[in-house]
């Protein structure tokens, strides 16, 4: 049945239902309700279709490569290429959009009579069909047109809220920013594609070995920039926590949950499978980024009490423990252990896969919040669970799965990536065993001030009392953005109490990659779905856990309610205040909570603090009216690394400016001595 | 016999845990020439608020309300979970460093989260302090464990118990430096000096205090209930993982009561290094307590890199 024709012919039919949802959200854009009925429908079509799709790809195993048309321009082909790595990406991407596509479909109904719904819906359904040809395009120009479509559909869905201001400025730096990045990829590719003559990634792929290791490094570096630029790692990271939130936030979804994963697959599809074999230095700078995004990823969230900010923050963070597992993966390759590099594989896309489900259900349930609360400033939120309980059990799980505690899919791909660098710090009389090291120690202190950011964030939105009075308008949020996010927390406990199979498809998946073809299995999962690594190095068995868990704490409940005393009483009275009234003030801040933290680490995070008094009499400034006390931490790459080059560029274009006085005699000079230099050059 | 050693294995922990608390008292009081209350107190002291009503903020939501259950049931699995008289329990499927690492963290999790429900001043900041500390001590924790886990070759805790790492001298040194990291952490986690004063009710020091400042009756005797356990699993691992000396490897009588004689001996010296401890340090201000938990990490890593 799954012969060579209908796979082509369903992958089109895939990214025709994108096609014809934004265009049939531009036609009927004059009316709200069946533009964005249109463009729900079609979306949630398409995504059923892409997990089919993908479902099936994966199962088979194939390789699938084709070319749609014929391209008027010689190096550009219209051609695909879908190995099971891409039907994996393809897999999360339908799977995330689906969810967010329901949870759409109540959500856009408040930028009614505001906005435009048809554009909305256009770029949305371009978005997603970008990310889908971004993962499944197999030449490089394609691909760069493909990156495009995606980059620039969702510059505009970031200033789609076009009337608050910040919204537009946050959206021109994410374009520039993306551009910057393009810029690089552009580069990498046009050298590729100087010593091997071709810009097709299979092209390029045989002929890898023509490629001399300098340049091949250069290429690394560009990809690094280019591709790390999208997945946000610190330094090139000030985008995303400026355009994530701006975005609608199941939009915000998508791109953190999702679109930042491009940036990943591109560098393992380029590092991992088609410029093998490679230096071990890659995968060592691998992991050194990976620390520094993933432990200052999450210091800067703790900074925040902007809930989005804050979630988009931790993208930073979680793409930078999917580089530590990407990052074992190239330095045991290189190495020449396949089946260790294997395993940091199957940690890096475990982590992909469960990122995107509890990211995107984190910023649903937020989404659900500031669309009652119309503000994301977490210090006006404050005892939420009352008003929104579902919501606040929403946020609650994926802040459990996002804190990496069992038995949540979060802490099973932490647990494969924390075997894949103990398996790097066990080598022996390698100069690199520092390097996981490190790795590890971050990861473990990524891990802890994680679980600190979302008792932060959980505590202070839902918990306690009021600290405004907008709270007591919220409303829980209807059906449809329920549902959304309902499928997505069973997700995350279903990933996570079924690792074990998952790991195995996840190693299927690794094992289509050409290097991995043979490899040996390092991870075996028993019947019991428990995962063991090694020879008996470390298993773990989610359902045992879980159980385990649930009978214990059924147990003790029985115990506690039934068999030691049945006749108490609970009062209900109010919490102690110290004899003074209790007021909102009296509780804990989101910034008065990180504080110590911050303070601790104030050596990275540079804390700033701001007084400002105003006196009564401004002559003798004995007796003060109010005082104002503004705590913030300085933007370092600002102030230290984007200024600067801002500055250089700024004086180079300046100096550039001087040859262009205007001058039409000066001009035809010009024109003489390059046509004089062109002349002895070629003589 | 074997669902005897079970029953055993899940009880130990919640029972033994007071009689330790009671202990630690009991040495500090005579080292303060008191006579101090009898070892069984933590016993009555437990009875008696079960029996007790209670009084529940109007503020507080289901978190609150359930919490001490979540902290209390994670205890008593970790306990359980972990090697205590015998390595040979080994079917779990849960023992491994990480997980116990990480189902701590579930307690801790819903421990702060309780202390920030009831809106009192005191309960935020002691959630706060708790996961300023728990958040820098997760470092140390992991690493020490994972220095004996890369001596035995395994990261399951019952196998690293079994392997009787001191006979071969070499990982001496190593040993040594991650015991020295992981009692620091020991402090840290469990709330005990220079850390937290179990003891006080200030607001300057109190962290774990503050966070059940709310809590009575029932659900007050099941968080105290769960601190003790966690200080016993602290001590069963740092007793059976570094020194796994007299623990039982087979089943039998003999064996058995061998391990849990051997057991209660070690951890009446940690009970004794406890009592002393407090005896003799004062509380540390807070933010030396980051340089505390820094050494603790970086002995680790040292550790580590001295293996082999």
């Amino acid at each position: 049945m799954f012969n060579t024709l209908i796979p082509q012919v369903s992958f089109v039919v895939l990214l025709s239902f994108f096609g014809v949802g934004a265009i049939g959200a531009l036609l009927f854009r004059k009316n709200d309700v069946i533009s964005n009925g249109w463009s729900s429908f079609f979306a949630i079509i398409g995504s059923l279709w892409g997990l089919f799709f993908s479902i099936v790809t994966i199962i088979a195993g194939h390789n699938l490569s084709f070319v749609v048309g014929k391209s008027s321009f010689p190096r550009l082909a219209l051609s695909f290429h879908i190995d099971t790595l891409a039907g994996f990406f393809i897999f999360v991407i339908s799977l995330i959009s689906l969810f967010c596509s329901i949870y759409g479909i109540g959500y856009i109904k408040h930028f009614y009579k505001k906005y435009d719904i048809g554009v909305f819906c256009f770029f949305y359904h371009l978005f997603i069909a970008g990310m889908l040809l971004v993962v499944s395009a197999s030449n490089g120009i394609f691909f760069l047109i493909a990156w495009e479509i995606m980059s620039v559909a969702s510059y505009f869905l970031v200033v789609y809220d076009r009337n608050e201001e910040e919204n537009v400025k946050a959206g021109f730096l994410y374009l520039i920013m993306t551009h910057v990045g393009t810029a690089f990829i552009i580069l990498a590719l046009l050298l590729a594609y100087k010593f091997t003559g071709s810009f097709d990634f299979e092209t390029i792929k045989l002929g890898a070995g023509l490629i001399p290791l300098s340049v091949k490094n250069i290429i690394f570096v560009f990809a690094m920039i280019g591709f790390g630029t999208k997945a946000g790692i610190i330094p090139f990271h000030i985008w995303l926590p400026s355009a994530h939130p701006a975005a609608p936030s199941h939009v915000s979804a998508l791109m953190s949950g999702v679109m930042i994963k491009t940036g990943i697959y591109m560098m393992i599809r380029i590092f991992l499978d088609i410029l093998q074999p490679i230096p071990v230095w890659w995968g060592l700078a691998l992991l050194i980024v990976g620390s520094i995004s993933s432990l200052l990823g999450v210091l800067y969230a703790l900074t925040e009490h902007d809930i989005k900010r804050l979630l988009a923050y931790h993208s930073i963070e979680n793409i930078g423990i999917i580089l530590l597992g990407v990052g074992s993966a190239l330095t045991f390759l290189s190495l020449g252990m396949p089946q260790f590099a294997l395993l940091g594989l199957v940690a890096a896309l475990f982590h992909t896969l469960n990122h995107a489900i509890f990211k995107s259900l984190l910023f649903l349930s937020a989404g659900s919040v500031i669309n009652q609360m119309h503000t994301r400033n977490m210090e006006e939120y404050g005892g939420l669970i009352r008003y929104m309980p579902q919501t606040a059990m929403f946020f609650l799980i994926g802040s459990m799965a996002i804190s990496a505690l069992p038995p949540f899919n979060g802490f099973f791909s932490e647990w494969l990536t924390f075997q894949s660098l103990f398996q790097g710090v066990a080598l022996s009389g390698f100069y690199g065993t520092w390097f996981f090291i490190v790795a590890a120690g971050s990861l473990a202190f990524t891990g802890g001030l994680a679980l600190a950011c979302f008792v932060k964030a959980f505590g202070v939105s839902f918990l306690a009392r009021p600290r405004s009075a907008e709270v007591a308008h919220a409303k829980e949020s209807s059906f449809s953005l329920r549902l959304g996010m309902w499928a997505l927390a069973t997700l995350s406990l279903l990933f996570g109490i079924f690792s074990g199979r998952i790991t195995l498809i996840l190693q299927e998946i690794g094992r289509g990659l050409t290097i991995f073809k043979n490899v040996p299995s390092f991870i075996v999962v028993s019947s019991r779905q428990s995962i063991a690594v090694g020879n008996d190095f470390s298993f773990v068995s989610a359902p045992i856990f879980f159980s385990f868990l649930i009978v214990t704490f059924l147990l003790v409940m029985f115990v506690m309610h039934f068999l030691i005393n049945r006749n108490q009483k609970v009062k209900v009275g109010a919490t102690w205040d110290c004899g003074t009234d209790l007021t909102p003030r009296m509780e804990i801040t989101a910034t008065g909570f990180s504080r110590s933290i911050i303070l601790i680490f104030k050596g990275v995070l540079r804390p700033s603090i701001q007084h400002e008094t105003e006196y009564h009499d401004s002559e003798s400034r004995y007796l003060s009216r109010s005082r104002t006390v503004v705590l913030g931490v300085q933007d370092v790459y600002q102030a230290h690394f984007y200024q600067p080059l801002r500055k250089a560029i700024r004086t180079l274009s300046l100096r550039v400016k001087d040859i262009q006085s205007g001058n039409i005699n000066l001009y035809i000079s010009y024109i003489f001595i390059a046509l004089i230099i062109a002349l002895f050059s070629v003589l | 016999m074997t669902i005897f050693v079970w029953i055993l294995q899940l009880v130990l922990v919640p029972v033994t845990s007071p009689l330790c608390i009671g202990i630690i008292k009991k040495i500090k009081a005579k080292l303060q020439n008191r006579q101090g209350a009898s070892i069984f107190q933590p016993y009555r002291d437990i009875w008696k608020l079960l029996h007790k009503d209670e009084v529940v903020s109007s503020d507080a939501s289901w978190v609150f309300r359930y919490a001490p259950f979540i902290v209390f049931v994670v205890t008593i699995v970790v306990g359980a979970s972990i090697p205590l008289f015998a390595s040979f329990v080994n079917n779990t499927g849960v023992g491994d460093i990480l997980v116990i690492v990480y189902a701590l963290s579930i307690g801790t999790f819903f421990l702060a989260l309780a202390g920030l429900d009831v809106g009192g001043g005191f309960g935020g900041f002691g959630s706060s302090r708790e996961m300023t500390v728990s958040a820098l001590a997760e470092g140390g924790f992991l690493f020490s464990l994972l220095t004996v886990a890369l001596i035995a070759g395994t990261t399951n805790v019952f196998s690293i118990s079994s392997s009787s790492m001191l006979v071969h001298g070499q990982s001496l040194l190593s040993i040594t430096l991650a015991f020295v990291g992981f009692v620091i952490v020991l402090l840290a986690e469990a709330g005990r000096f220079p850390f937290d004063n179990p003891a006080t009710h200030l607001e300057l020091t109190m962290i774990h205090e503050a966070m059940i400042l709310e809590y009575s009756g029932k659900r007050l005797a099941l968080i105290e209930w769960a601190s003790f356990n966690k200080l016993f699993i602290f001590f069963a691992l740092g007793s059976n993982l570094f020194f796994s000396f007299g623990i039982a490897q087979g089943i039998g009588i003999n064996a058995i009561a061998m391990g849990i004689s051997a057991l209660f001996i070690k951890v009446f010296i940690f009970c004794l290094i406890i009592a002393i401890l407090e005896s003799s340090t004062a509380k540390f201000r807070f933010f030396r307590l980051p340089d505390l938990l820094m050494t603790s990490f970086i002995l680790n890593v040292v550790a580590i890199s001295l293996i082999r």
